[in-house]
Parts: structure tokens; C-alpha cells; sequence
């Protein structure tokens, strides 16, 4: 709907300049995500330990939506442990569903400018890539 | 964003385009439909409905009778040699599998070769691909020049003795390149392989006459030629379906069945086996009747007009690369493009926020994407009810859309 404010300053300023597009030669654990209506494609690495995430970087190529996500992602579950991890994507979830309260939506910091995305059903893959990616990541 | 551009009458025929803030540029994916379509199909609904080729009654008569008008109104538009070479599908995809299935399985075996372009719809390469693996026969491909056009050379040097069937689209759904048919007919008659066209993109935009292309099967949807979703066409020579196995079976296609054999029925019966679409076809008749009334003289002469615009206003935006040839009259309406450093899906949604309704991704077509070793793109593709007005709108969308993504320029 409201597709003109959709991309914003904080969405194409992790688009253009990702901090956590690299590789990670001390990862853990690796996984591909693949969104092939939009030919996302996301490898996303992780070191985890001790049950908490220690770093993370993702590499890859996709739309704004798809990649900034996956940046915003990274920002956030840095440092967490795996539950906190895995709260943040469930909360991230319920955005796009539009179901997450205002006090939930704060915990998810720049994140939470993907809100609009709930509007553009054919979009909301894209958002969800890299989260999807981490849950199945961190299930194992 | 009411039109009311005086070169273009044809607007107030289509009610959809009378929705505000809309710039329906999707045409390739499938046009909009004039009232005259959609009030045939309610007609065939409310003055005819019944099950057509079945009731012995009056009103089934009128059902069947108005089914096979518009066959006859098909074979006329195609200008095929008889009314029973017209064969009723649900679309494009169906016609080509019905023709993989019934022609391809049975005719080819482990030596032989079926040709198709590199720039296939899915829909012209999947069938091909499950005969190739069913029979043995090796799959080849004419692969084609940055601008679209396959090389006679190419045309020699993979049509040979061992081709059986030359499989090929008639218009690039992605370059909007029309194929050059007529040599590849030759060649492939020379080789007494069978050609197959796939006329999904052609028939809306040029005149398209079977005799005189001599193709031997022809498939195309109705959707994209402003008719129904829904109801589709395979065209094939006579006396190459007349020996060809059903492809699907069940009631209609019969002529009489025992408790272990059936006799099929006649053309085109044996081909559309169950309830046919009637009230689509009636749709269908509808939408070639009204193609006539305009003419392609002036369908292309517009369509031509209003791509030589675009493509002059894409042009002059920095970053846009336009795929396939420079020349506009070479696009059939279509033009695809990338616009560096932003991924066409980001692009359609940009226009989206415009109003603008565009393709993106890899339009069906992977393997030619792969070919051109470029990701996806955008597709704009032009109809006759389009205006310069629209055009217009388009450049200055897609001028800002670098800008929105967040680049300087
Ligand atoms: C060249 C070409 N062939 C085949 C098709 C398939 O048409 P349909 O989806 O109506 O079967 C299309 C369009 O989608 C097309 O553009």
C-alpha cells in the first residue's frame, strides 16, 4: 500500500553499506537461505558459543529488502544468546503479521522499519530470509 | 488519473483501466479485456448454458453451436485449412504439452533430436525436457546474439537429418526478438522435422497466418490476446493430428466405449477430452472479433509508437540497460531492463508505489538468463490501449528510482 515511504534512508543505508556482508573465517556454523520467486540468496555464518551468538556475517546477493534484513538481523542478535536469538525472531515474525505490540517492536530496534512489509505479501519472503535462515541455524 | 488522450479511443473499451492510479504495463503477462469479451462469456452463461456436445435438447444444440463458432472464428484468425485443426486447450502450456505428450512421445525415439531456443518460456522447454528423458532423444538448443537474433548459421548447424521436432517461440517473451521463422520452417522441413511455434507473444501483435508460415503445430493463450484466462489454442495439421494418440481420455473424446477398448472420437473431439470451456471459447471469439475490428495495421503502428518512445525515455537514464536490440520495431512491446546496482524486484516495487504495474524476476525463462549471465530484470510491455501519457509517467518513475534507493544519482 504505502510503498512510497517503504524505502527509507535506514533500509537502503543497509542495503548500500551492509557492516555485516563479509565472510567469517571463525565461523561455526553456516547456513544457505534461497527465496526463488525473488532469487534471494543468502549464506549466513555464524560463531556461536557457549550457546551464545559471538559473531555473525552474512554474504550473498538479493533485493534491499532481502539484504538490508539480513544486516539489521545481524546487528541485532550479535552478542544474544540463542533464546534471545530466537525471541527476537519470533517477535520479528508477529511484525510482519502485524500482531507485535509497540514494547515488543522497540526490542527490535532498526529492525522494525520492515513494519510496511506486512502490506506486500509478495515481499514479506524477502524480509523473512535471513530470519528463517538464523531459526534453522540455531535449531540444530 | 482519468484518460482521456484523444489518440487513444481504445481505452474506454477496457473497464479495468478506468481504475484510478493504475499504469498497467504487464501486457506480455496478460492483457486486460474489453467489455465485448466479457460480455459474451456472461451471454454464454445466461442465454446458452448447457453442456455443449452432449444434450440432444435445444439449448445444448445452441451451446454447441456457439463453441464451435468460435472455433470457426479461431481457424478464420489463424487462417487455419480446416475448422477441426483448431483444438480447444486451457492455454498456451497445455497446447505445448498436449503436443509433447501426444506428438513427441509417440513419434520420437532414442536417436533422434528436438530443437528448441535458448530463449524459451518454461512452457516451451519443460515438455521438451520430460520427451527428451522419456524417449532417449537429445534436447538441442539455437542459442541466439546479444540482440536476439539466432544466425542462419546456427540454424544449419543444429537443425540436421536427426531432428524430429524444431520446437521455438515465435516472439521472446523476454526480448521481445521475433524469431525468424520462415527459415527455420525451411530448414526444418528439409529435414522432415515437424516445427512447433509457440505464438503466446506473437498473436496479439502481428498478423499470424498458419498457411502461409506452414508451421505445423501453433500454440497460444487467449488471456494474452485480451480474451479469458482459461482458454487457450493448439492449431495442428490435420493429417498430423488425425494420427496422433489422445492425450487425455474420458467422455467427449469418445465415440464409443466397451468395457476394455474405446473408439476415439474424430478431430478435434479426440483432443478435449471432459466439459469444455465454452463460455471461455465464446470469450476468445470475442476478443478476435474485436482484434479485427481494429486491425494489426493500427495495433502495431500504436504498440510501434509508443516502444519506440519508451525506449528512446529509458535511454536517457543513467544505469538502465535495455536487453536485446536497440531498434524498437524489434520488440514486439516488450522491453526488458536492468538498472545497475538495484534488483528488479526493488524496482517493480518502486513503480508499484507509482502505479505502475511491471515484471520482474526471470519472466519464465532461466535458461536464457543464465545465458545472458544476468540475474533478473524488469519488463515493461506495451499494448495498444497504452498511452504516451503513460510512457511518460514510466521514464519519470524510473528516472527517481536510483535516487530512492538511496544512490546520488
Ligand atoms: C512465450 C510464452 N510461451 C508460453 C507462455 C505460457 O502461457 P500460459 O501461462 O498462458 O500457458 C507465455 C506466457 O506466460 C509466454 O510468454
Amino acid at each position: 500500500m504505502n510503498s512510497r515511504t517503504f524505502y527509507n534512508e535506514i533500509l537502503n543505508d543497509h542495503n548500500l553499506h551492509p557492516g555485516h556482508k563479509h565472510d567469517l573465517a571463525e565461523a561455526n556454523r553456516e547456513l544457505e537461505g534461497v527465496n526463488p520467486s525473488c532469487g534471494d540468496d543468502i549464506r549466513l555464518k555464524l560463531r556461536v558459543e557457549n550457546g551464545v551468538i559471538k559473531d555473525g556475517a552474512f554474504q550473498g546477493s538479493g533485493c534491499a529488502v532481502s539484504q538490508a534484513s539480513a544486516d539489521m538481523m545481524l546487528d541485532l542478535v550479535i552478542g544474544k544468546s540463542r533464546e534471545e536469538a530466537l525471541r527476537l525472531s519470533e517477535i520479528f515474525r508477529k511484525m510482519i503479521q502485524k500482531q507485535a505490540g509497540e514494547e515488543e517492536m522497540e526490542l527490535l530496534e532498526e529492525a522494525s522499519v520492515l513494519q510496511d512489509i506486512a502490506h506486500m505479501p509478495a515481499r514479506v519472503k524477502c524480509a523473512v530470509l535471513s530470519w528463517h535462515t538464523l531459526e534453522e541455524m540455531l535449531k540444530e | 488519473m482519468k484518460e482521456t488522450e484523444k489518440s487513444n479511443s481504445w481505452r474506454k473499451d477496457f473497464p479495468l483501466l478506468n481504475r484510478d492510479n493504475l499504469i498497467y504495463l504487464d501486457n506480455a503477462a496478460t492483457a486486460q479485456k474489453p467489455e465485448c469479451v466479457l460480455k459474451a462469456e456472461m451471454d454464454f452463461y445466461t442465454k446458452f448454458n448447457a453442456n455443449p456436445l452432449r444434450g440432444f435438447y435445444e439449448l445444448a444444440m445452441e451451446a454447441t453451436d456457439s463453441y464451435e463458432d468460435a472455433r470457426r472464428t479461431v481457424q478464420k484468425f489463424l487462417n487455419a485449412r480446416f475448422p477441426e485443426e483448431i483444438i480447444f486447450t486451457r492455454n498456451t502450456t497445455e497446447s505445448l504439452n498436449l503436443a509433447a505428450y501426444s506428438y513427441g512421445l509417440s513419434s520420437l525415439s532414442k536417436d533422434d533430436e528436438i530443437v528448441v531456443t535458448i530463449m524459451e518460456h518454461h512452457s516451451n522447454l519443460l515438455p521438451w525436457q520430460m520427451a527428451a528423458a522419456k524417449t532417449g532423444a537429445t534436447l538441442r538448443f539455437l542459442e541466439c546474439e546479444k540482440d536476439g537474433s539466432i544466425s542462419r548459421k546456427q540454424l544449419k548447424e543444429v537443425i540436421g537429418e536427426r531432428t524430429k521436432i524444431v520446437a521455438v517461440t515465435h516472439v521472446s517473451n523476454v526480448l521481445g526478438t521475433k524469431t525468424p521463422v520462415e527459415e527455420i520452417v525451411k530448414i526444418a522441413h528439409e529435414n522432415e522435422a515437424v516445427v512447433i511455434l509457440d505464438a503466446a507473444q506473437s498473436v496479439a501483435h502481428m498478423p499470424v497466418d498458419v498457411q502461409k508460415l506452414n508451421v505445423d503445430f501453433l500454440a497460444f493463450s487467449g488471456h494474452k490476446l485480451y480474451g479469458p484466462i482459461g482458454i487457450g489454442v493448439l492449431y495442428g495439421k490435420k493429417e498430423l493430428l488425425e494420427k496422433m494418440p489422445p492425450f487425455l481420455t474420458g467422455g467427449e473424446m469418445i465415440q464409443s466405449v466397451h468395457r476394455e477398448s474405446a473408439v476415439f472420437a474424430p478431430l478435434p473431439h479426440k483432443f478435449e477430452a471432459g466439459t469444455v470451456n465454452a463460455a471461455g471459447a465464446a470469450g476468445l471469439a470475442a476478443a478476435i472479433r474485436y482484434i479485427d475490428s481494429i486491425g494489426f495495421d493500427a495495433i502495431e503502428k500504436q504498440e510501434q509508437k509508443l516502444t519506440a518512445l519508451a525506449m528512446e525515455e529509458l535511454k536517457k537514464i543513467p544505469g538502465i540497460s535495455v536487453l536485446g536490440s536497440d531498434k524498437p520495431e524489434e520488440h514486439c512491446g516488450i522491453l526488458t531492463f536492468t538498472i545497475e546496482g538495484v534488483h528488479p524486484h526493488d524496482v517493480s516495487a518502486i513503480l508499484d508505489s507509482d502505479g505502475i504495474a511491471v515484471r520482474a524476476g526471470h519472466h519464465c525463462a532461466q535458461p536464457l538468463f543464465e545465458y545472458l549471465e544476468i540475474p533478473s530484470a524488469t519488463r515493461v510491455s506495451l499494448a495498444f490501449y497504452n498511452t504516451e501519457r503513460e510512457v511518460h509517467a514510466l521514464a519519470e518513475s524510473l528516472g527517481n528510482v536510483r535516487r530512492r534507493m538511496g544512490y546520488e544519482q
